[in-house]
This record gives C-alpha cells, structure tokens and sequence, in this order.
C-alpha cells in the first residue's frame, strides 16, 4: 500500500501538487514512482521563470537504471526548483512527500488543482493499474 | 512466471523485488541496491546466481576440445582447481559468449556460461564437439552463490563443508571442490570473495547461515554497478557475435601463443589485428552532471563518433561511467557524450574504475 497523504492532489502520471497558502503550487512524484523507480541518483529541476504548459515535461529523474521525464499536470510558471537535490538526489526516496519536493510554480489558472485526483481517488487508480 | 532458482522462497521473504532476467525471476534489489552496492564493496554482499548455466565436459578429448573451441590457451591451466577466463568466438571472431572455464581433472573441465545464451552455447558446444572424445553434461541440478567484500572470505569459511579448512589456502582464481561443492575465489564484483556451485538441495541453508553471519543479500542491480566500476564486460551489452575481443577491451584474453594453436575465431581475429582493429574499448567518467546509459553517442573530437555499451552511475566514485566502444583513432583524454540531447564533457580513463574498495582513477 502506497502513501498517499490526503491534502495533496495527483496525477496518473504520478506526480503529486500541494496548493500553498500564497497560491503557488508544490510539485514532486509520489512515494510509488519513487518506489517504482529505484535509488536516484540524479535530479534536474527547472529554472526560476520557466513557462510550462499542462503535460509538459519539467524535470527528470535519474535512477540507476533509468532516466525518467516529470510532468506537471498543470499550466503555470516556475517560482522556484528544488536545488538541493542536485547534491541529495536521495531524499526523493526517502521522503517523496517533504524534502523530495521538485519545484513550485504559479499555476495559470487557480482552480486548476481542482480537476485532478484527490488520495483516494489515486489510491483507486493505482489499484487498477 | 519465470524459471525459479532453489532460493526463490528465500528472496520473497527477504523483500526482494523480482524481475524476468533471461527467463528466470531474479531479484533486482531488496530494497536498495545503492546500499547493497556499498555493502560489497565495505563489507561483504552475497547474489544468487543460480540462473548462470554449468556445463560440464567430460572425457578423454576435453583438453584438445577446449584448445579448439575457446580463444584463450586452456593450456595455461596446468593445476587442478585453476580458472581461465575466456571468449568462445564464432569463426568471423565474433564473440558467441564468455565464460569461465575450471580444470578439475585431465578429464573433467567445467565452464559456467551465461544464461540468455545458454541454449545457443549449448548447441554449439555440442556442434563443435562432435569430432571430439567430449561428453557435453548441462549441470541444471547445481545453485549457485557469489559472496563478495572485504569480509566475504571471513563469513563463508566457516559455512562451508569441513569447515571450510582446505577452501582457506585457495588462491585467486582457483576453485576446490569440497565434497559435492565447487569452491572458486572468483567474482563479477571486484572484491574478493567466493563463487559457490552447490546442489540445489543445499542453497538455502547456506544462504541462510550467510544472512545470520550478516552477509547482506544483493540483487542483479548492484551486480551491474559493481560490474561496471570493476571494469568488467557483460555479454549482450558490451560486446556480442558482431564484434570480436579485440574491439570490446577484451584482447587481453586471447591466446595468440602458441602460433600453431587452432581455435576457433583464429584467422579472423589475426586478420583483424594485423589491419589494426577499426575501434578501441575504454572507460569514461562524466564530468558534468547527469548520468550515462547505454547506447549514448560518443564525440571525440577528429576521430568521430562511439557509443556508449555499458552506462551507470558509479556508487562508489559518485559520478556517471561508462564503457564505450570508439574510434581506433582518438587521441587525448577530452570527449563529449550525448546525453537527452545535450552534450556533456567526459574524460577517457583506463578501466577498472574501482578495485578491492579503492577508486582506481582521479576524480576532481
């Protein structure tokens, strides 16, 4: 059974968003991507400033065996990307949800959070996966 | 569902994440193959490699045989129990696979082969035989154990038949057969250690009195980046039957001498050698950040484009390498590779990358 807490949003693509009170949007991959994946060991986040637009790919994850693209679900501008997993690629295995965070952005629309999966529903969809 | 080796329960209860490796359900990891990764290398790891094909050659013509059949000089094994390292080449010198072969009696060699190629080897172990007094006798019947690390030695004598007292004096590369055990200081790893060819029957015990000596289960993954840092090739990436050992780093093991030796592969290989060989094996380190995979392109700067054949990153050294075949011509250390569509800086270095613990390159 996976971890999926319940104030996020998520997307099929298994990236979780967390609205923050000033409107920006945090974004990462949930703890069965990273458990999917393997131990990163590289991590490319996005620059301040970047414009992206719904399903865009905006950073990459880098296991051992693999490299894999993240999308963000929704359109919007990246205030900032998580720097500190250049030199900690780590903390995305080992804690998806907080300091494994990848970048926040400013989403373009801000009801956008609203169309996607809340816990339960992602929970279901992993299921039937 | 998969071919499942004697320890299939055991890895299941150990946690193991399990895949399809070459038709056998394998563990990749048990949990984190970083970690497992650094246990070979600090202290001592142990991998199930059951699915690995023993085949024994029996009978008056072996010797002969194997001077025929394998490119490096069996001959150079003179003492029961030694090991020989070789490539089993087609006749354009194209490598068929590799392999380990131990001389156990005038009569009686034993080679382990890899097993995605298990039934083309057989077929042609057997083809090539025919003219020979060699009785070819697949050996399904046997598990097989690699305990590698600093501490493998330490951990495993004691686990083993009669305590292990004659398997203490083993030198590297040889085997001992313990009872109805084969005992080898050989490994993929670069550590020392063991690799321990047993009958079914016995695998989980021991692997179980491993685990309890604290002997940490490893899965394929680490196997790979140990591999990989050791310098050591695997069949099927870093070379295949469209390329011959003197283009995959290999030519170190092919026993030109004597001259009058004929095996298989002979003519083609002398040929190419004498033109010089079209490209050259090496090892790169990336030196920009990002990671190298298989099949990456290779820039060197007026001498063309390589490839990358076996990409990681390294665990121990902290960085992205690589073993890439490239132009006989390239010249300086200086290269570039390109990586998701970017071209990052790299540097050719001498593999093996890590020996016996200790980074075997400089890393800035």
């Amino acid at each position: 059974m996976s971890n999926t807490p319940d104030d996020l949003k998520y997307s099929k693509s298994h990236e979780w968003l967390r609205g923050n009170a000033d409107g920006t949007v945090t974004l990462g991959i949930t703890d069965h991507a990273q458990d999917q994946l393997g131990d990163l060991v590289y991590v490319e986040v996005p620059e301040a400033g970047r414009e992206l637009q719904a399903q865009e790919a905006c950073a990459v994850v880098e296991s051992v065996k693999a490299a894999s693209d993240v999308y963000t679900p929704i359109a919007g501008t990246v205030v900032e990307g998580n720097e500190t997993l250049a030199d900690t690629p780590e903390a995305v295995n080992n804690d998806a949800y907080g300091a494994g965070w990848l970048l926040r952005l400013k989403p373009a629309d801000a009801a956008a959070l609203d169309g996607l999966m809340d816990a339960s529903a992602y929970q279901a969809f992993l299921e039937s996966e | 569902m998969g071919n499942q080796t004697p320890l299939y329960h055991a890895h299941q209860a150990m946690g193991a994440k399990l895949v399809d490796f070459a038709g056998w359900d394998m563990p990749i990891h048990y949990g984190s193959q970083i970690e497992e990764h650094h246990a070979v290398r600090r202290e001592a790891g142990m991998f199930d490699v059951s699915h690995m094909t023993v085949v024994d050659l029996v009978g008056a013509g072996v010797r002969p045989f194997l001077r025929y059949l394998l490119a490096n000089n069996v001959d150079k094994l003179q003492q029961r129990g030694k090991a020989l390292y070789s490539c089993m080449l087609n006749a354009e010198g194209g490598v068929i696979d590799d392999l380990i072969v131990y001389f156990l009696e005038e009569s009686w060699f034993r080679l382990v082969v890899n097993s995605a190629t298990r039934e083309k080897d057989l077929a042609w172990i057997e083809q090539q035989g025919a003219g020979f007094e060699v009785e070819v006798i697949e050996q399904p019947g046997l598990a097989m154990i690699a305990v590698q690390g600093p501490q493998a030695r330490e951990k495993v004598l004691p686990l083993l038949p009669a305590r292990g007292e004659s398997a203490a004096a083993l030198k590297l590369f040889y085997g001992l057969e313990i009872e109805d055990w084969l005992v080898a200081r050989t490994g993929y790893t670069g550590e020392d250690g063991f690799e321990i060819m047993l009958p079914d029957s016995d695998a989980e015990a021991f692997w179980q009195g491993l685990a309890a000596a604290g002997v940490r289960p490893c899965g394929l993954g680490a196997r790979d980046t140990l591999r990989l840092e050791a310098g050591m090739n695997l069949y099927g990436t870093d070379m295949d039957e469209t390329v011959s050992p003197l283009v995959s780093g290999l030519g170190w093991t092919v026993g030109w001498e004597p001259a009058e030796r004929d095996f298989i592969g002979r003519a083609a290989l002398e040929r190419e050698r004498d033109a010089g060989p079209a490209a050259r094996f090496v090892g790169l380190v990336l030196e920009d950040k990002g990671v190298l995979r298989n099949h990456q392109r290779v820039l060197v700067e007026g001498a063309g484009e390589g490839e990358i054949t076996s990409g990681s990153f390294s665990p121990t050294l902290g960085r992205a390498i690589a073993l890439a075949r490239i132009p006989a011509a390239a010249a300086g250390e200086r290269c570039q590779v390109e990586v998701r569509g970017k071209l990052l800086a790299a540097r050719l270095v001498r593999a093996p990358f890590v020996r016996n613990g200790k980074a075997q390159i400089n890393i800035d």
